[in-house]
């Protein structure tokens, strides 16, 4: 499955185009792919050839047959729009909740991989921010929930 | 090391933390020798900002000496002195690129907040709660710098502390208010707000070819600084009716670029600012917009507002309809200062540009909570307090 994998990301930079990290996904009448999570994309300020150049980009290679991944043009030449999407469809219901305040909501793996692959492809590494100075930490319940945003926070977001 | 704490709405105290570590290649640490209250700090302080953590370090308008670099910084070393962009930026995404730097993609590590918020994040900024990335503060002995080759900036020969400690913050963002407002050779512009961002954004639009200036505020110590150094027009809020005034002193016409200084905790004279008194607290909204609602209404046809003052959350009793109606621009950004930064620490140097007068009281930084009291209170004609870590 990782050599098919690969040779398909390798087809879709000759084609300068689109690349797709999977087989093709069953379509309803309409068109549209079943059962599949929302692509969640970020843009790099870098062509695709580049931002594909050893496959799939980590950490977002590291999530496997997790999500489907495609890269492609992006328009006025703002380099390249670089999508993920989870294969088995995304968590709904009062389990989404739970699992979002737990961590292991699969959207946040998602999320954050293509924020630092981004980084990593833009900048050459991933911005840390602990251990930072600070100083004493009440524990109060809105700091608690402050605290659980911050944790959350690069996994979660609109992307 | 020591460093001013939030530790809840009008609660800050000094104390011991860690100090700061090299955490990327691209970061530098930083020995404060100035740092600055900013207006915007009180929307933290008042407990506006939602994502403030008791332990957060304040601070973000700040210069210093270079005490350490990571192995990926170029442009600078250890011994120089420098004043940083309150904001970060990474220098490589598409929006450093093109000059919009508080919008950077790639330096804040909490970039959810800011997207459910409004649905993108901001860069990060130094301690501007989580929402800007978590980032400790300027008020400390040291500062972590990341992206340092993009966020600080030698300050040249000549210039002085009291004065390069501006051009972290107030310069660039009055200096944007003015360049992206569009102030043109010929104009006359309105500021609301004589504070430091406000009086900046004045002096920037009479060196943007401005004939005519005029700074509204209610203080008569930032107005007196207004006239006197900047040289400036100035209206008193408490004493004029500000529209039928700017309506006498144009002509009929309105200001031809309205700028708002202001920010989140405005008020003014008469119901308006009763409404908005009384709305917020119950957080039928959180924010107070009685400058913008008026330099809105203030603006000639086919005018422009740009809005400089923080805001954070959503405002009621927008007037949309003068907008539309009268065909005006309406601008914001948080500051963009990475482009305007060297050619500000120029004009300092040749002194078009005056500063210092803003640092209307200087502390150690053990007296920083009386500091923010006093900057809070405006007491004793304070405009800023600059704190000194060192002692």
């Amino acid at each position: 499955m990782r050599a098919t994998r690969w040779a398909l990301v390798g087809a879709g930079i000759a084609a300068g185009t689109v690349v797709v990290a999977r087989s093709i996904a069953p379509k309803s009448p309409g068109g549209r792919e079943l059962e599949k999570g929302r692509w969640r994309s970020v843009t790099i300020d870098k062509p695709v050839d580049e931002v594909m150049r050893d496959g799939i980009p980590e950490p977002l290679a590291a999530l496997g047959d997790l999500i489907e991944v495609r890269a492609t043009d992006a328009p006025g030449g703002r380099g390249t729009e670089l999508s993920a999407r989870l294969v088995d469809g995304e968590p709904t219901g009062a389990g989404a909740g739970i699992s979002r305040l737990s961590g292991t909501d699969p959207r946040q793996a998602v999320r954050t991989a293509l924020r630092e692959a981004k980084q990593l492809i833009e900048v050459g590494e991933v911005i840390r921010l602990d251990p930072k100075p600070e100083g004493h930490r009440r524990n109060t319940p809105f700091g608690a929930i402050v605290d659980m945003g911050a944790k959350r926070s690069g996994g979660e977001g609109v992307l | 090391m020591k460093a001013l704490v939030w530790q809840g709405v009008n609660e800050l105290s000094v104390e011991r933390v860690d100090d700061p570590q090299i955490l990327n290649t691209h970061d530098a640490i930083v020995k404060v020798t100035r740092t600055v209250t900013c207006g915007s700090d009180l929307h933290l302080l008042g407990g506006y900002v939602p994502t403030m953590r008791s332990g957060d370090i304040l601070g973000h308008e700040f210069m210093g000496e270079i005490v350490e670099v990571g192995p990926g910084v170029r442009k600078h070393k250890v011994g120089d002195r420098v004043v940083m962009c309150s904001f970060m930026s990474c220098g490589n995404c598409w929006y450093c690129k093109q000059g919009l730097t508080s919008l950077c993609d790639n330096s804040n590590p909490h970039p959810g907040f800011g997207e459910a918020l409004w649905g993108q994040s901001t860069g990060g900024c130094f301690g501007y709660s989580q929402t800007t990335g978590g980032f400790a503060g300027s008020h400390a002995e040291y500062v972590r710098v990341p992206f340092a080759d993009n966020t600080a900036f030698s300050i040249p020969e000549g210039v002085t502390d009291e004065q390069a400690v501006f051009v972290s913050d107030a310069v660039p963002t009055g200096w944007m208010g003015a360049d992206l407002g569009g102030v043109k050779p010929g104009d006359t512009v309105a500021v609301w707000g004589a504070g430091g961002v406000g009086q900046m954004a004045a002096r920037a639009a009479m060196l943007l070819g401005a004939e005519r200036v005029i700074v509204i505020d209610r203080l008569p110590e930032r107005l007196r600084q207004v006239e006197e150094v900047i040289g400036a027009e100035t209206l008193d809020y408490s004493q004029a009716e500000i529209l039928p005034e700017l309506r006498e002193l144009t002509g009929g016409r309105g200001p031809d670029v309205c700028i708002e200084a202001v920010g989140m905790e405005a008020h003014s004279r008469g119901p308006m600012n009763a409404y908005d008194q009384v709305k917020t607290p119950l957080r039928l909204q959180t924010d107070r917009p009685t400058a913008v609602r008026q330099a809105i209404m203030a603006a000639r046809k086919g005018g422009s507002v740009f809005v400089l003052g923080v805001f954070g959350g959503v405002v009621d009793k927008f007037p949309l309809g003068a907008i539309m109606n009268k065909g005006l621009t309406l601008r914001s950004a948080q500051q963009h200062g990475h482009r305007y930064i060297p050619m500000l620490l120029e004009r300092v140097q040749r002194g078009e540009i005056r500063t210092d007068h803003l640092a209307t009281h200087t502390m150690p930084l053990d007296e920083a909570p009386k500091g923010y009291e006093m900057f809070k209170n405006k007491d004793d004609g304070c405009v800023r307090v600059a704190f000194r870590p060192g002692g």
